[in-house]
């Protein structure tokens, strides 16, 4: 299926390839590189490229490309999958997916996806089971390693891999037992010119840090699960009992994870906590214009709002522009092509602000 | 320092060595020093090494070999991490001359305790075959082997080995199909995708399409298929009963395991992994009933965003409202085209759309107007008729709008509905004549049209305007405007010569236009599996498998029936879905043996699953058929009854032939005037001339070539709507059918047109055949025609259902047959061909006979073993000089035979035949079948069956056998006094029943 994987950077250097059937010459990604020239952005190169030989699925995550060369039919998403799953082991073992900590540590990259990967189809991709067979890097254990002559490879076969749950090791132990949620939604909205909403959509995930003792069976019920729309459920959950009861039940695994993901669709009527009202006037002949922008808390709610962060996509035809804010600080970058504007505030009042993404507290 | 003794130092430069490969550098230098590392006992030097062997072995094949033996030795550890870690790399290392050890170890591997390890066999086995093919059968034994795994963990690789060594070996997975079905939900997701991506494949090979009676599923309430396993582990006699009423009710009956994979594949659609969603969807989108795929299509919005939806759409709407009031004039066109898009694809919301859209017609800026009108041509052209206001709000437009491609739309619309506005009409015909030498080329044209279809509707007001915009044409700069007018001028206005044009020219202008389909650039893509890399790319990927159609006759289920220990044993799951250790009813386990419980009864009665299967398979035939009929019913009939009128009808026939071939457009006249040939020899030199001015302004003129190609099209697709594209396929069919000798009079007829005339008349026959004639009850279907004279060279052929049992043999159908000679030769030796015919079909030919005189008839009878089924006979129909080939199909009435029997054997009878074998449905009669003279004749003119006496007056009982095999058929009619009635029909034939069932009700509320 995936015949081999590239790691390219934004300025377009090959920094470590892998080969999982016989080895694809480096000269494939040419045809990559031609369709990221052609692209406007790097993040609409187009995700399956066709080559006379082969067929390259790329997806782009923290700068990097991940490229990788398939040769047959295969389900384009499944191998946008995988290369995601990659994406988030490296992030999960060296805390960030950049072209540094990959290079730094590129001994356990390799051993990550021998493990992750044979003769291009995935063998271990859950996160618990490659720890045990990989540890992570720490410090104290590379201490340890250079004094016992230990290594970071586990020699027995991790339990989980045989077991009815692969996520989850067996004989964990904490001393404090916790499990913390983070629940974030990203909310899409329209608003038009006089400042109403067209549309507003969410859509949220729950992400689940988890130290608890032994194989513990936990359930998460919901004030109104009927909101939830389009869930997709971390493979732990009972489907059975959402099905049911709406209740979320499972034995999760260690560490982080993303428990759910869901969607809350516009016919909910999303309501979306902050005002946005606009206006752009052109002066009579003269080549500038004003744009005002008023965000603002929506007294209903009754939260406080906290860190907004504001991004204006300016056309390409904007020279250059002033700024001035009621509040917060602002950056213009003027070099990008797309020229964004971002106006930081710590305590939401009225500004001249205006808001595509407001994360939740 | 790979020499030295010490492990840190080994690692350290093994390290060194594999970041050099990890950035493409050549380390194969190294590689005598590398291997003999091999055999190190820290672990982490090891796979490293292994790393590196796997990479370099390839080219330097020699020094790979020394390392073999170690790995030999790592097959027999006792550390199944390092068993499977030594098979993976023995089996990645692609050197040929190792093929055998690798064989050797992949089925030892194969049979080994540990799952791991056997998850690594079905890793290496696609890897052996990639490097030595010629291992394949063993191969498959492996796989066939492993298959039968009961593991989570094996299956999805296993199946992975499969796709990639021997997808065409499907047989494989008869036995592993229920298994792998409900093992399926615990696979990881990767195994998921590969395993969904099979049983699609599997599906479509062995399952019948459940599209096919779409409309009937829909009625069932979708818990009957898919009620919860919950549901099932609650009351499994309430499932039970509710599937058992299912095929009782229903023509077609999804096989239990197609229900089984379609209900274990739905809880997937939650999954984290795109891929298994999508893999999901696709396996809906081409396995599961209509009905259902709309289930799907929501849940997956923003997965397929182009499956647009009835739900979604108002938000769509609303916010393409506030797309348009943006500043930006060429994003407003887009969004009025993507609003015409939705309004095409979503009826519902069409009015809507154009009410918004004539809206936007009084908006200043004139871009937004003109994109609007033309999305308003095409809309109104979905719908005519109702929209005269629009019409005429458009009328009053053409003052102000400039933009060509408006004007010159609102111009088509106006002629295209000129009787729907007949005042304003005119009034705009006069206005653009007097601007017509300042306006654009394309307004021209269609000025032109306007004045020649208000010519051919409104002669008296328009004439002496249309020949000034002719005469202003004339002498246009554009020579394409010019020809136009000219060949305009030619088809319209009366002369001596082109007379005949004139006389078809409003049908050739007036002619009703398909709607336009605006689609977007991902329909043509249907053809590839949805979600595959092909459909993705639109092209045909390596080792992309074609997606099988449906069967015609579903395999035998039974191949999947597995000993019921197997199932048992599998293992179950502590985590995942229904496995809630607390409450023991949602484990996993009990919920599937109960499953297996239920399964059971279905399974076992096989026979009665393969009897829907043919009717499924019968069912769309009969039905189109009985669409076409609906909507030409008239001339049909009246053509297969009044056969002594034949000449009167030919001529009539001819007629309508003509004007439909130029009503069809220019295209199709071309194309008979090519088919004809000589036939028109002596059609005059002017009118080749026009023909030649038309293909010419085809080439060049947009709008003609719309026509002209709509009309082509119409005739290669199936009808959209119901009532006038049927009539005229019809009719389009009637033209070649009468055919009269005078206009293709020696051209001797090819097989390929005598098999045309026989496909057609396969078509009449069935046409006829529903529509009861009321002059004969005996004999329904009357005389019908089996061979026109004009495709048999002057040798017709009817045949008619005799109902009178066949001398020879009992069960066969006796078809009389009618032979005329209108030639004027004698025709010699008629006989029966050899028959090609489907399988327990048999036919007893009657004798030769050996000379017909010119004008002389003679009869034949001829019996024909149907075996129960409505397939048609086909076989040839030889004569001395000719054959001729024939086909045969029986109305499902004429299969039986009318049993004499009281009122308590039918009752008792009728006890036997419950569940399964009983049919019903309700009508309600017209006022016409009131009387039980009517009723008894129409039910007996449709089937052969014999009346059975009955002590209420509301109900009509009927009984018959079937000819072949001698099953009871019994009907029902209970008819109550306000009309409603219905209809049960008894009889172990199923197929026959459902069919009986649809040809009588179709007879009584005619």
């Amino acid at each position: 299926m995936i015949h081999s994987l590239f790691l390219i950077n934004c300025s377009g250097d090959i920094f470590l390839e892998k080969h999982w059937k016989s080895v694809v010459s480096q000269s494939v990604c040419d045809y990559f590189f031609e369709a990221q020239e052609k692209a406007a952005d790097v993040e609409n190169v187009p995700p399956v490229i066709s080559t006379p030989h082969h067929y390259l699925i790329s997806i782009y995550r923290d700068k990097l490309f991940f490229v990788s060369v398939i040769q047959t039919e295969v389900p384009p998403l499944f191998v946008i999958e995988f290369l995601h799953r990659v994406a988030d082991t490296f992030q999960d073992y060296f805390g960030e997916c950049s072209e540094a900590a990959i290079k730094d540590n590129v001994v356990i990259v390799y051993e990550l996806l021998e493990e992750m990967l044979d003769n291009g189809f995935p063998l271990a991709t859950e996160s618990n089971i490659l720890k045990e067979l990989i540890k992570p890097p720490t410090i104290l254990r590379s201490v340890v390693n250079s004094i016992t002559g230990s290594s970071n490879v586990g020699d027995t076969l991790p339990t989980g891999q045989l077991s009815n749950i692969p996520w989850r090791r067996a004989g964990v132990k904490y001393t404090n037992n916790e499990a913390y949620f983070d629940v974030v939604e990203e909310i899409d909205a329209i608003i038009d010119k006089s400042g109403s909403t067209v549309f507003a959509e969410i859509q949220g995930v729950i992400d689940a840090c988890i130290k608890l003792s032994g194989m513990p069976d936990l359930s998460l019920s919901f004030m109104n699960p009927r909101l939830l729309d389009d869930v997709s459920f971390h493979p732990c959950i009972r489907f059975k009992r959402w099905e049911s009861e709406r209740v979320l039940s499972f034995i999760p695994p260690d560490g982080n994870f993303r428990l759910i993901s869901y969607r809350v669709s516009s016919q909910n009527l999303v309501a979306i906590p902050v005002y946005v009202k606009h206006s752009i006037s052109f002066k009579e002949n003269s080549s500038c214009g004003r744009f005002d922008i008023t965000i603002g808390p929506k007294q209903n709610m009754g939260k406080t709002i906290e860190g907004i962060t504001v991004t204006v996509h300016m056309p390409k035809v904007v020279l250059n522009m002033n700024l001035t804010p009621t509040q917060g600080s602002y950056t213009f970058d003027p070099v990008t092509k797309v020229q964004p504007l971002q106006i930081k505030s710590t305590n939401m009042g009225c500004g001249e602000n205006y808001t595509t993404k407001a994360p939740k507290s | 320092m790979l020499d030295t003794n010490k492990d840190s130092l080994k690692l350290e430069a093994m390290k060194r060595i594999v970041a050099m490969i990890a950035r493409g550098k050549n380390a194969s230098d190294l590689f005598p020093a590398v291997v003999k590392n091999v055999a190190c006992k820290n672990i982490e030097v090891k796979k490293l090494v292994y790393v590196y062997l796997v990479r370099y072995a390839e080219e330097q094949q020699d020094l790979a070999l020394l390392s073999i033996s170690t790995f030999q030795r790592g097959l027999k550890d006792p550390n199944q991490l390092i068993r499977a870690s030594a098979l993976r790399v023995l089996s990645s290392i692609r050197v040929p001359i190792i093929a055998p050890i690798m064989m050797l170890a992949i089925k030892e591997a194969a049979s080994d305790m540990s799952p791991y390890v056997r998850k690594t066999a079905a890793h290496a086995i696609p890897k052996l075959y990639s490097l030595d093919s010629d291992q394949k059968d063993q191969l498959i034994e492996v796989i066939e082997k492993l298959l039968a795994d009961k593991t989570t963990l094996v299956a999805g690789s296993v199946v992975m080995a499969f796709e990639e060594v021997c997808p065409e070996r499907i047989d494989l997975i008869h036995k592993n199909y229920r298994k792998l079905c409900n093992l399926l939900i615990d696979v990881e997701e990767w195994g998921q995708v590969v395993i969904i991506s099979m049983l699609t494949r599997y599906a479509r090979t062995q399952f019948l399409s459940p599209t096919q009676n779409e409309s009937l599923l829909e009625e069932s309430p979708e818990k009957a298929f898919y009620g919860s396993e919950e549901d099932e582990a609650k009351g499994p006699g309430s499932g039970e009963a509710a599937t058992a009423a299912l095929p009782a009710r229903k023509p077609y009956v999804m096989d239990p395991d197609h229900r089984l994979l379609l209900r274990n594949t739905k809880p997937l659609l939650q999954s984290r992994s795109a891929a298994v969603v999508m893999a999901v969807a696709q396996l809906y989108f081409h396995l599961a009933p209509k009905a259902e795929v709309g289930v799907i299509a929501k849940a997956l919005l923003e997965v397929l965003t182009n499956l647009a939806n009835e739900t979604n759409i108002p938000t769509v709407l609303r916010e393409f409202q506030t797309y348009i009031r943006s500043m930006d004039k060429d994003f407003v066109a887009a969004t009025i085209q993507a609003i015409g898009r939705c309004a095409t694809n979503i009826g519902r919301v069409r009015d809507t759309c154009l009410n918004g859209l004539v809206q936007l017609l009084s908006n200043r800026d004139e871009l937004v107007v003109a994109e609007s009108v033309v999305v308003i041509k095409k809309l109104l052209q979905m719908q005519p008729a109702q929209h005269e206001e629009i019409i005429k709000h458009l009328a009053k437009l053409t003052d102000n709008i400039q933009v060509p491609m408006a004007r010159a739309s609102i111009l088509w619309l106006i002629g295209e509905y000129c009787e729907h506005v007949p005042k304003i009409a005119p009034d705009v015909l006069r206005k653009m004549a007097k601007s017509f030498t300042a306006e654009e080329d394309i307004v021209k044209l269609q000025v032109i049209n306007l004045a020649a279809k208000l010519y051919l509707t409104n002669s008296k007001q328009t004439k002496l305007l249309t020949q000034y915009v002719l005469s202003l044409a004339k002498y246009d700069q554009n020579y394409d405007i010019r020809d136009r007018a000219r060949f305009t001028r030619q088809l319209i206005v009366p002369s001596e010569q082109g007379g005949a044009f004139s006389r078809h020219a409003k049908k050739l202008f007036l002619a009703p236009k398909p709607a336009p389909v605006l689609e977007s650039s991902f329909k043509d893509r249907d053809h590839f599996q949805l979600g595959s890399l092909s459909h993705l790319l639109n092209a045909k990927a390596t080792g992309y498998q074609e997606l099988p159609d449906w069967p015609e006759e579903a395999p035998d289920p039974s191949v999947r029936n597995v000993e019921e220990e197997d199932l048992s044993l599998i293992e179950t799951r502590v985590g995942l879905l229904g496995g809630y250790t607390e409450v023991p009813e949602w484990t996993k386990c009990s919920s599937r043996e109960r499953r297996k419980e239920k399964e059971k009864p279905f399974y076992s009665d096989s026979e009665g699953e393969s009897g829907p299967t043919e009717s499924a398979d019968s069912e769309p035939e009969s039905e189109s058929e009985s669409d076409s009929e609906s909507g030409s019913g008239a001339s049909s009939s009246e053509s297969d009854n009044e056969d002594q009128d034949e000449d009167e009808e030919e001529d009539k026939g001819r007629g309508s032939a003509s004007e439909q071939s130029e009503g069809e457009g220019e295209k199709t006249k071309k194309r008979k005037k090519g088919s004809e040939g000589a036939g028109e020899g002596s059609s005059s030199d002017d009118d080749s001339d026009s023909s030649s001015d038309s293909s010419e302004s085809e080439e060049t003129s947009e709008t003609e070539e719309e026509q002209a190609e709509a009309a082509a099209w119409r005739r290669k697709t199936p009808p959209s709507s119901k009532s006038t594209p049927a009539a005229k396929e019809i009719s389009l069919l009637d033209l070649e059918d009468f055919t009269p000798p005078s206009v293709q009079p020696v051209s001797p007829a090819t097989v390929v047109s005598a098999s045309l005339v026989a496909d057609l008349e396969g078509l009449t026959l069935t046409d006829s055949s529903l529509v009861p004639s009321l002059l004969s009850p005996v004999s329904s279907a009357g005389r019908q025609e089996l061979l026109h004279r004009v495709a048999g060279e002057g040798l017709a052929v009817d045949y008619a259902f005799s109902r009178q049992p066949f001398s020879g043999d009992p069960h066969m159908v006796s078809v009389h047959i009618y032979f005329s000679n209108s030639s004027d030769t004698p025709i010699r030796g008629l006989r029966v061909g050899t028959p090609k015919l489907p399988a327990g079909i048999s036919i007893q030919e009657f004798p030769e006979i050996e000379s017909l005189a010119p004008g002389e008839s003679a009869t034949a009878v001829l019996g024909i073993n149907f075996c129960d089924s409505t397939q048609a006979a086909n076989f040839q129909l030889c004569t001395q000089t000719r054959q001729f080939y024939v086909c045969i199909q029986p109305p499902v009435g004429e299969l039986m035979a009318p049993v004499f029997m009281s009122e308590n054997e039918f009752k008792k009878e009728q006890g036997k035949l419950m569940g399964m074998n009983e049919i019903t449905e309700k009508l309600v009669l017209p006022d016409c079948c009131w009387s039980d003279h009517a009723v008894v004749q129409r039910v007996t003119a449709t089937a052969h069956l014999g009346r059975v006496p009955c002590g209420t007056s509301e109900e009509y009982r009927f009984a018959g056998r079937t000819l072949s095999s001698g099953s009871l058929v019994l009907l029902t009619l209970d008819a109550r006094p306000a009309g409603a009635a219905q209809l049960t029909v008894n009889s172990e034939k199923m197929v026959i029943g459902t069919m009986l069932v649809k040809d009588v009700i179709q007879a009584l509320t005619q």
